[in-house]
């Protein structure tokens, strides 16, 4: 265990997590809205941003899974000494999972919740170079009128989409902001 | 070094109920089980709402906590007084100046802004328990969107009474899916919580469920197409502040049946008393 493992996480847990929270929780209520998160250094290749959100959301009883690149011990130790989440090489255990969009796919792999409980699904948190607001058009709750998102596989998120009241809900983070993408949003190609 | 814990809850249990509310706004009037805590307060007290409160506050935000509409209630004043001793939140009884609003049956008269969370104290949050008391039964109906019973027990209203006599906990369909209760606010509230630019989340303690209404969320009213759905109140003015549009309370007096209808919304009562309006508007 390095040194680098036991730093970056919250100074103060519960005023970091509770803003951290609330920048999760405003990015879900209102899909494609860009909200700055902080507080977390992880290790690379996790952003701070995901990094914050993974020491917000997860602990004992949510699995996560690391995907490519972001499978690395650096990441491993860091979240296992700040959230003492288990680590899954399963998808198909997620209750989370990060990674760059490639290194997440497929998407078939994780769960999407049942018909009766459509909550017990993955969230998925992907790393992206930037977050603006062009490209996919979105509409639906938490949307007034519509928004745009610049989504990096469209066409695998209107599938998702078509899967509700089931499916994957997504943060995508780049640097120190997110964003979200719940299931009940609909994507169209701007 | 304080006696609690930021928001009295421990970490993990935040994280439990953050995770809910998470999923709660992914999929919109569905309600998301969770493992509810023993509060400091007997259930059917709001535990659900002050469990999804603590778990939303933050050291910035300005809480304000109504119970009918009313500030300075028991159970209204209890938890704003549980919030400043273990979060040490500001708060107030204005409605544009809070952030956070814990609510019980009400939805405040003044309209909500993007910057507001409008939190619920929820007593049964399934909308067709008393029509159905097995949740296995009411989670398949769910599942199927089967809802003609709750059409069926509409219909029997107007077989009844003439008209849909249910006046409060008036269930709505979200987004042509999830029906789901609104909690006990008087149908009056109910088309505000259509569109609405804050976000709403509603706790049922005891019942363990959590549900959320995104902004701008779509909300139908059940109702027939000849018996269409229409908010009500009593039809009179707020004997106070002379408000013709306002949901209003009735007010026994006296031993001889003497009434007044006041505002149940006692800050916006307030509010339009401070600027001048009183009783010469309700001419």
């Amino acid at each position: 265990m390095s040194q680098t493992t036991l730093e970056g996480g919250f100074a103060n847990a519960p005023h970091d997590a509770a803003r951290a929270f609330r920048a999760c929780m405003t990015a879900m209520a209102r899909p494609g809205r860009i909200e700055a998160i902080g507080g977390a250094t992880p290790p690379a290749p996790l952003s701070p941003a995901a990094g914050a959100l993974l020491l917000t959301l997860c602990d004992a009883d949510t699995p996560v899974y690391l995907a490519g690149a972001h499978d690395r011990d650096a990441v491993r130790q860091w979240l296992a000494f700040h959230t003492g989440a288990p680590l899954t090489g399963n998808r198909a255990d997620a209750a989370f999972a990060a990674g760059t969009w490639a290194a997440l796919q497929p998407l078939a792999g994780y769960p999407v919740g049942t018909a009766r409980y459509p909550d017990r699904s993955a969230t998925l948190v992907v790393e992206v170079d930037t977050l603006t607001a062009s490209g996919a058009r979105l509409s639906g709750p938490g949307i007034d009128g519509h928004a745009a998102l610049n989504l990096p596989g469209p066409a695998a998120l209107r599938a998702n989409n078509a899967l509700f009241p089931q499916g994957l809900d997504f943060y995508f983070t780049a640097g120190d902001r997110l964003a979200a993408l719940p299931r009940s949003t609909r994507v169209e190609d701007a | 070094m304080t006696d609690y814990n930021f928001a009295y809850l421990d970490e993990q249990t935040k994280r439990m109920i953050r995770r809910a509310i998470l999923k709660a706004l992914a999929i919109p009037g569905y309600q998301v089980p969770f493992a509810s805590r023993e509060m400091p307060m007997p259930y059917g007290w709001g535990t659900g709402g002050v469990q999804l409160s603590a778990a939303t506050l933050t050291p910035e935000d300005r809480l304000k906590v109504i119970d009918q509409g009313a500030d300075d209630t028991t159970n209204a004043v209890s938890i704003r007084k549980f919030f400043e001793k273990t979060a040490q939140v500001a708060t107030t009884t204005r409605t544009p100046e809070a952030s956070v609003i814990q609510t019980r049956h009400r939805v405040p008269e003044a309209p909500l802004s993007a910057d507001q969370i409008l939190i619920y104290q929820v007593p049964i949050p399934e909308p067709l328990r008393f029509l159905e008391p097995s949740e296995v039964e009411t989670r398949k109906m769910h599942e199927l969107s089967e809802y003609g019973l709750m059409h069926v027990k509409l219909y029997e209203d107007i077989a009844r009474h003439g008209h849909i006599a249910t006046s409060y906990a008036y269930p709505v369909q979200v987004e042509g899916r999830y029906v789901m209760d609104p909690s006990p606010i008087p149908k009056f509230d109910n088309p505000k919580l259509s569109n609405c630019a804050a976000i709403q989340l509603f706790g049922a303690g005891r019942e363990q469920r959590i549900y959320a209404l995104p902004p701008h969320t779509s909300v139908v009213s059940l109702d027939f197409e000849d018996h269409p759905f229409e908010p009500s109140k009593a039809d009179a003015a707020c004997a106070l502040c002379g408000d013709h549009d306002s949901y209003l309370d009735e007010v026994i007096t006296d031993d001889a049946g003497t009434r007044m209808f006041v505002c149940s919304d006692t800050d916006h009562c307030t509010a339009r008393r401070d600027a001048g309006h009183g009783t010469e508007d309700a001419a």
